[in-house]
């Protein structure tokens, strides 16, 4: 009983965060950098906070992670990072010879007050950044949002930076993604390739960590937006965000910026979200939705239909990002299955207000919070008060389910305890199998493990 | 593309070229992609396996997620530790300061978990801000009556070694601070062990045959009773040199307690660890337990060995470690099984340790201080290296160039310390060199 401790009486916290169920705004910006091509992202602070979003992101993926850091010093605290900033873009293009540096901040050099759009103009001022190299930067202080809003920071960071405007408007669509795995930004495309539909999509992060083992090392592998995607992003005819808390600033922005107009939807996961995803895409890219979209759509209602048994009624808990939180909680319930309890450390009032919406009247003993003080150690409390059977989130969710006997399905981000989460994607209709697949394969061998020899079935 | 900036020139030398020893201990060049870490972390992972304090990370969030139970430091008592506490700091307390939110998430966290003692770790900002920690350390443990020790582990001051310091520090305000333990004169503590998949309980039960009694832990299974009363005992033994020198020359200082610097990896390390130590203590009776028990595993280990010795043969390795002092020990672990080192490297590594390695390695053989994954992979090319040594982030660089890999860091899952870790080490070394997969990296045309 690892949480042994963890009491059923749940009393009011005002000032401490137990077991979060979120990180910090660096790590998201380092991993939506990572879905440029040719990028590498640069970390403005402590030698640690780089190895430390290095490290998550590496046991999260099994992959290198490459990103460098000013390396603060005493120093540094005390009189600005500029020197430092300066000196590590230099050394960078020099010696790692990235297409672009993406620097984000850190609690430290905010604090202190660092002007990273000042620094980074002065290095190209002193001939820092070599002809065809570029520099982007975005702010992320860890003590605002979450990991969640670093990315989406990154974004805007992205969008500030590369989409330029002819004037002229092409047969195009932006695809901006969420924080999702390479795997769904593969079968994203996927999907607009079999509706025919023309995109650039960015960040992309597929092929980049999900890179195959090729007897070679390589700083950047093959896989990224490329620059020229990014720069052409701002003649294309329209933007579609999936992921509102992750993509809706950059859209904005895009839209500012190079007049490109945009919709935003839920993240395509589970039936409904990914309607509404394959509709908008159809609308804003102007394409039919062929035969062979509906095709899958069709086998994932199959697979519910037949199974619905053993979903009706089922408790289930879950944490992570609203992006994903909001989509998942919708396709559990047109799985006739109970999202009881819903957390996540990312703040943002729109949260609750849509599980609201889609909790009240199917599952008015829901509860949800979001923002400070939303972490695992309530979850488990509430857990504790009322039992659920089944858990949904990232591998933090392990010493729940191990105290509580309860089956867990790992989603989300970190995952480092299991493999699949980089290569199986769990947006589309497909993706939407998988879910239903892992959730049922859980419940399932629950049943077979608890059931007496009675009613032990071979046919299920 | 250059392996090296010319900054780093000295930093990387090459055995038998007549080079000058290496530098090291400098701070990283701003844009590398070090592989090292900071202060906080330093600290963090030292203090990290005291197992029955409350640690509680007073800062953003990020600082106590990142650290939330990731070092495999095994507790036969509580786990409190293995939890993540934070004073999650948000803007507000940026601009107002976070004191009163430190003081009520200890003052509460204390009355929930009666922990033996409490760590408050600070992160960078902490200093920015100006909360004052010691006070409320001071306060909390007044009105709590436990040790309430500042962790003064803001990133920016440095390394992760820095951080190693910082620890030793808060430790010291606890050691001797209690002296209600039935203490032997033949007894020691050990210190640097972090008992990572158990190898504290296994050193622990080698000198128990040798009948030394186990004073303190630290910080492996540590307790706080037990660091309250480690001056008491009458030899400390060091690992990890890096981490635990600075209390171990401290409390010979202060409580004349003399200190023993040894190493648990190998047979040879291991063996003169318990053989340094019986000496130490001039009794007779414990050389002959400590030759006793060396035959003994020797006697069930070396047989074993063999096997691994024949396949891996003429082998070669690359390590990157965190400190010079284990490379050292890997050395010779590796030549015990027929594999020779070619890649010799650490994060924080000292003159003295580098001295030593240098000493060791075989002409040719490439020695690097705070290198990057740029740089050990053009080594790796350079050398033919057939097997990796090193922690997490190295590993999928290593996996991704064809070669084998063990985790001598802390994700390690099994013992590697001692005549058993010994044999675990041989068997990871060799199943992962001589793997099938290797064979598949390309697809024959």
């Amino acid at each position: 009983m690892l949480l042994r401790h963890t009491p059923k009486e749940i009393k009011e916290r005002s000032a401490l965060t137990v077991n979060p169920a979120k990180t910090c705004q660096p790590i998201g910006a380092m991993y939506a950098a990572l879905g440029i091509h040719g990028c590498l992202p640069h970390s403005h602070g402590s030698q640690g906070c780089c190895s430390y979003h290095r490290s998550t992101l590496t046991r999260h993926y099994k992959e290198p992670v490459m990103a460098a850091t000013s390396s603060f010093t005493e120093g540094s605290s005390v009189f600005g990072g500029q020197a430092n900033l300066l000196t590590a873009i230099n050394n960078i293009f020099t010696i790692y010879e990235p297409d672009v540096i993406a620097i984000h901040s850190t609690c430290l050099s905010e604090t202190i007050g660092d002007d990273l759009k000042q620094i980074s103009e002065k290095a190209k001022e002193e001939g820092k950044v070599p002809l065809g190299k570029h520099v982007i930067y975005c702010n992320t202080p860890s003590y605002v949002g979450s990991h969640v809003t670093g990315y989406a920071n990154m974004l805007k960071g992205i969008v500030d930076y590369f989409p330029e405007s002819t004037g002229k408007k092409v047969d195009c669509l932006n695809l901006i993604s969420g924080w999702v795995e390479p795997a769904d930004m593969r079968e994203v495309k996927r999907m607009a390739k079999m509706m025919g539909a023309n995109t650039i999509i960015f960040p992309d992060t597929s092929d980049v960590l999900d890179a195959p083992q090729t007897g070679r090392y390589t700083m950047y592998p093959k896989g990224g937006t490329s620059i020229s995607e990014l720069i052409a992003s701002g003649n294309s005819k329209a933007s579609l965000g999936f992921g509102e808390w992750a993509t809706k600033d950059a859209a904005i922005k895009l839209e500012n910026k190079c007049k490109v107009p945009f919709e935003i939807t839920d993240l395509p996961i589970g039936l409904c979200a990914t309607d509404r995803f394959v509709q908008a895409l159809s609308k804003l890219a102007e394409v039919t939705i062929p035969e062979s979209i509906t095709t899958e759509r069709g086998r994932l209602v199959d697979v519910i239909t037949d199974y619905q048994q053993y979903l009706y009624g089922k408790r289930v808990a879950l944490w992570g990002d609203p992006d994903q939180l909001i989509p998942l909680v919708e396709f559990l319930l047109d799985l006739d299955m109970k999202p009881v309890y819903i957390v996540s450390g990312t703040p943002g009032k729109k949260m609750a207000a849509k599980l609201e919406k889609l909790l009240s009247e199917k599952v008015p003993e829901a509860r949800y919070k979001n923002g400070e003080l939303a972490d695992m150690f309530l979850m488990h409390q509430w857990i504790k008060n009322e039992p659920v059977d089944l858990l949904i989130g990232n591998s933090y969710g392990k010493y729940i389910s191990r105290d509580e006997n309860i089956p867990f399905l790992r989603m989300g981000f970190p995952i480092m305890d299991r493999v699949g989460h980089s290569y199986f994607p769990t947006v589309g209709y497909m993706g939407g199998i998988r879910i239903l697949e892992k959730i049922l394969g859980l419940l399932m061998d629950k049943q077979d493990a608890d059931s007496p020899e009675t009613s032990f079935e071979l046919v299920m | 593309m250059d392996a090296h900036l010319s900054e780093r020139k000295a930093q990387i030398i090459t055995k038998g070229t007549g080079e000058s020893a290496i530098e090291c201990s400098k701070q990283s060049l701003a844009g590398s992609v070090s592989q090292r870490a900071c202060v906080f972390c330093g600290s963090r992972v030292v203090l990290y396996p005291i197992t029955d304090a409350l640690h509680i990370v007073h800062g953003p969030i990020g600082c106590a997620a990142y650290t939330w139970d990731i070092r495999g430091a095994l507790s036969s008592g509580r786990d409190i530790y293995r939890n993540s506490y934070s004073t999650d700091l948000r803007e507000k307390h940026v601009i107002f300061g976070g004191e009163k939110q430190l003081y009520q998430a200890l003052s509460g966290l204390i009355d929930e978990l009666k922990p033996k003692a409490a760590f408050v770790y600070s992160t960078c900002i902490v200093g920015l801000i100006g909360d004052d920690v010691n006070a409320i350390c001071n306060k909390v443990s007044r009105e709590k009556e436990i040790p309430v020790l500042p962790v003064q582990s803001e990133g920016f001051q440095g390394s992760k070694k820095d951080g190693y310091k910082i620890a030793c520090e808060a430790l010291l305000k606890l050691v001797g601070t209690k002296n209600n333990k039935a203490v032997s004169p033949i007894s020691l503590n050990i210190l640097g062990d972090f008992n990572l998949a158990g190898e504290l309980w296994m050193l622990k039960d080698y000198y128990e045959k040798m009948g030394i009694q186990i004073n303190a832990t630290i910080t492996g299974d540590g307790r706080v009773d037990d660091i309250c009363n480690a001056h008491q005992a009458a030899l400390n033994v060091v690992q990890c040199s890096g981490s635990m020198m600075h209390l171990a020359k401290e409390m010979k200082e202060k409580y004349g307690i003399p200190f023993m610097k040894v190493s648990y990896f190998g047979i040879e390390d291991m063996s003169d660890a318990l053989y340094e130590v019986a000496t130490f203590f001039k009794d007779d009776s414990l050389m002959t337990r400590a030759k006793k028990l060396v035959s003994e595993e020797l006697g069930k280990l070396l047989p074993a060995l063999s096997f691994y010795r024949e396949k891996l043969q003429g082998k070669k390795a690359a390590i990157y470690v965190g400190g010079a002092f284990k490379a050292i020990s890997l050395v010779k672990a590796l030549r015990l099984i027929g594999v020779q080192t070619v890649v010799a490297g650490s994060q924080t590594g000292n003159q003295d340790d580098y001295k030593l390695l240098t000493e060791l390695c075989d002409e040719g053989t490439i020695l690097v201080d705070d290198s990057n994954p740029n740089e050990l992979s053009a080594f790796v090319k350079e050398t033919g290296a057939d097997i990796f040594i090193g922690g997490v982030k190295e590993r999928p660089i290593a996996h991704k160039m064809g070669l084998g890999f063990c985790d001598h860091n802390h994700e390690r899952k099994e013992a590697l310390a001692g005549y058993e870790g010994m044999l675990n080490f041989a068997r990871e070394v060799y199943s992962s060199a001589t793997s099938p997969v290797w064979q598949f990296t390309k697809l024959s045309s």
